[in-house]
């Protein structure tokens, strides 16, 4: 009766199938605007493609992608590990939630380049810069989420925790994380996300290297090919991470 | 005024009272950051002088064009993904990694299917918030309990009564939450848009004034940038918070 | 009988404690203060109430009369707003004392952990070895009829099963004083009254003291030794009956002609008290 599965359900193939035919879907309907807006506008997917494996071969590609790759690994654990405390901190004490919820919202609100050159005058130009840049982006959604999870947890939960006598550390530990961890992983997903945009936003002024600084260049010379080349790899790597964290989410939802 | 809202007044006022005291005192240079006040003074002085006032109303327009279409856009396509569950889950997965492509990059594409007017940046800020107000679409019809429909198929409802007395209000509270989110990020779009490309609006502006070192210009800009944001999110969040009393809501 | 003797070791009070109260409120009541566009609440109270050690009492009345008020503050789960509330003679604050083990209505078993692991998040900061943990844990699960899905996680389980894991992990600290909060309200019929035997087992083989609120007559009248008959809100005791049962029951009783007279007693007590409550509502 209680047999613990170790694979996937069958749906989860099915899906994979499913998303692989809406990725083809987009492919086509790139196409069709490449056609409608010609090279100079929109690079083919092919091209794209073409000059995308063209990158990856030449070895001067490899030092900017670790560069964006370190600040990026930085930022990323700033955001999730910093954003997961803070919000747990701001969920399990109400008058702070209460208070903090609307500054929140409105510090997501400012669009975040603007504040750039503070950040730029405040950390000089380098690594330093862009993951702040990444760390401002990504740690926002995470608070926000673990924050609205905390709060909304059952409070039965919290009555047996007060029942089994739990000092407040081992209730976020052992009772607060895992019953939100839906919650949490979908505000890593996006976090995520907007830290790899961030990182590269950061990337791409002030920097002498990154894939940033490359997008910025393509961008200046018009070069769509290589300009889809990177956005197809960020956007690759995104959904590589984020159907990992699916699949985390999803075998953990197995006992819900 | 609230407790809670008295107390984070208060955190706000001593925040701004530190900044201003380290910018003064010399703890953070000048060249970084100017004092609060002086922060006031230029923003008022941007106002009154009437120079930007175009830039700031071109910029408020493109954004609230964004977001409209976002919402309602957003509002319909979450309608259709709900309504076709396999579509839905497999879209899920995409749509998380949507965020990471900068989709400024489109900006070229959109200036040759909608021309050189504000119709690409309002795009690229429609772009950036549609996805949240989908997702937060679905959320809240997920979140409708079941025996709402059957109670609505008891009375006989047609289909545009269903979703209109009953779909809609259950799910008002998501629907909310995503066009607060839509908000946030078509001021993000649109201004990021002007930041990196545009020769208009308030975020080429704070540019311009970075570039030729006038910080006292950028950040009266950035001020009144955040009040603007500031003032829309606190009405916004009034008024949900007025509709969750009556629903006995959080 | 070594598992008998197991769970029941704990029920012996601290020595110096030798009083034959368990647990006592004096005086005791709960207003809640005025808030946002409601006048302050008066919720429960002024009342007395002493439970004997060992006793089984439930507690019945009108809905939003306070009952579940009354377990919180005897569970120190909130504070009296007036009187005093001790449990073993020594006064009850905002902690919940040592000793006493509560079940709520709700399903709060973990959907993250196993039964079993579950069960052995009771004894998480007890300090006790890993072998006595684990026997205590075996233990517990057994008695509850759980064995067999001690690896199994709450979702995959009925509403009652998952109560039987919140059952065995407040049996596995050993309460001397249970707190029980309508535990059966969420379950069909049938299920409560084989869940009433298994709580009559389990209160003989620990003798601990307990404290059960419910809103069902035959409930309350086939398995405690007193029953308190709550007012409507705010809520005080208008009557205690004894019902008199042998120590070695269980919902057979039904057919003793007592229990008939015991919730028809109870019943008629109510039934005032109820239309009040509904007449107050309608006169606002």
């Amino acid at each position: 009766m209680a047999t613990a599965t170790t694979s996937l359900p069958a749906g989860a193939g099915r899906q994979a199938r499913d998303t692989l035919l809406v990725l083809l879907g987009l492919i086509v309907l790139w196409q069709l605007l490449h056609w409608l807006a010609g090279s100079v506008a929109l690079a083919s997917p092919w091209a794209s493609v073409v000059r995308l494996g063209e990158l990856l071969g030449r070895a001067s590609f490899y030092p900017n992608l670790a560069e964006t790759a370190l600040a990026f690994g930085q930022a990323l654990v700033i955001s999730l590990l910093g954003g997961l405390a803070i919000g747990v901190a701001l969920g399990a004490n109400r008058l702070a939630g209460a208070v903090a919820d609307p500054i929140l919202v409105a510090l997501y609100s400012i669009p975040k380049v603007t504040l750039y050159p503070l950040i730029l005058l405040f950390f000089g130009l380098g690594m330093e810069a862009k993951v702040a840049f990444g760390a401002i982006h990504g740690i926002i959604p995470v608070i926000i989420f673990t924050m609205n999870a905390v709060r909304h947890i059952r409070p039965v939960y919290l009555r047996s925790a007060r029942v089994m006598r739990l000092g407040p550390l081992e209730t976020a530990r052992t009772i607060l994380v895992p019953a939100c961890i839906p919650e949490i992983v979908s505000g890593f997903r996006i976090g995520f996300a907007l830290t790899i945009l961030g990182t590269l936003i950061g990337e791409l002024f002030a920097s002498q290297r990154g894939l940033g600084f490359l997008l910025m260049k393509a961008m200046h010379s018009n070069d769509t090919p290589t300009i889809l080349a990177i956005a197809l790899l960020l956007f690759a790597f995104a959904s590589l991470c984020s159907w990992g964290l699916l699949a985390l989410d999803r075998r953990l939802h197995r006992r819900t | 005024m609230s407790r809670v809202g008295l107390i984070r007044l208060a955190v706000v006022v001593a925040f701004v009272a530190l900044l201003e005291l380290a910018t003064r005192a010399g703890w953070i240079s000048s060249y970084s950051l100017i004092p609060p006040s002086q922060m006031a003074v230029a923003a008022v002085q941007i106002l009154l002088a009437g120079r930007m006032l175009d830039d700031i109303l071109l910029t408020l327009q493109n954004v609230a064009a964004a977001f409209v279409l976002a919402v309602v856009v957003g509002f319909f396509g979450g309608v259709l993904l709900h309504q076709a569950p396999r579509l839905r889950r497999a879209v899920d997965p995409l749509l998380a990694s949507y965020y990471a492509v900068p989709v400024f990059i489109f900006y070229p594409l959109m200036i040759v299917i909608f021309g050189l007017n504000a119709w690409p940046l309002i795009i690229i800020g429609f772009l950036f918030a549609v996805a949240a107000m989908v997702v937060n679409t679905l959320d809240g019809f997920d979140r409708i309990p079941r025996v709402f429909f059957k109670v609505a198929r008891v009375q006989r409802l047609s289909w545009t009564a269903e979703v209109f007395q009953v779909t809609l209000p259950a799910a008002a509270p998501y629907l909310f939450n995503g066009a607060k989110l839509c908000v946030a990020y078509a001021f993000i779009g649109v201004i990021a848009g002007e930041f990196i490309l545009a020769g208009a609006g308030m975020g080429y502006e704070i540019a311009f004034a970075y570039n030729n070192f006038d910080n006292r210009t950028m950040y009266g800009l950035m001020l009144l940038l955040l009040v603007f944001v500031t003032t829309v999110n606190m009405s916004l969040y009034a008024w949900e918070q007025r509709l969750q009393r009556r629903r006995g809501g959080r | 009988m070594t598992a008998v003797k197991n769970l029941r070791a704990a029920a012996e009070p601290p020595p110096g404690e030798a009083s034959d109260v368990q647990a006592a409120v004096r005086g005791v009541t709960r207003v809640y203060p005025a808030a946002a566009g409601r006048p302050p609440l008066h919720a429960l109270g002024p009342l007395d109430l002493d439970l004997r050690r060992g006793e089984f009492f439930s507690v019945v009345g009108p809905s939003g009369c306070g009952k579940s008020t009354l377990l919180d503050l005897i569970a120190g789960l909130a504070p009296a707003s007036e009187g005093e509330v001790s449990f073993e003679g020594r006064p009850v604050g905002r902690e919940v004392p040592e000793g006493v083990g509560v079940v709520f209505q709700e399903d709060a078993s973990f959907p993250w952990l196993t039964v079993r692991d579950n069960v052995a998040f009771g004894l998480r900061r007890s300090g006790l070895p890993k072998a006595e943990v684990a026997e205590r844990v075996d233990h517990a699960v057994g008695f509850m009829g759980l064995a067999a899905f001690a690896e199994a996680y709450p979702a995959q389980l009925s509403g009652g099963m998952r109560q039987r894991v919140c059952i065995a992990r407040t049996l596995v600290t050993r309460p001397r004083l249970l707190l029980l909060d309508e535990p059966f309200g969420a379950l069909d019929q049938q299920t409560r009254l084989l869940m009433g035997d298994e709580l009559l087992r389990l209160w003989r083989e620990t003798g601990a003291t307990v404290m059960l609120i419910t809103h069902a007559l035959d409930e309350a009248a086939m398995l405690s030794d007193r029953v308190g008959v709550m007012s409507r809100r705010p809520g005080r005791f208008i009557e205690i009956l004894e019902t008199g049962w042998a120590r070695e029951r269980d919902s057979r009783v039904v057919s003793d002609e007592r229990f008939g007279r015991i919730t028809a007693r109870l019943w008629s007590l109510l039934r005032e008290e109820s239309l009040a409550s509904i007449e107050a509502g309608r006169s606002k």
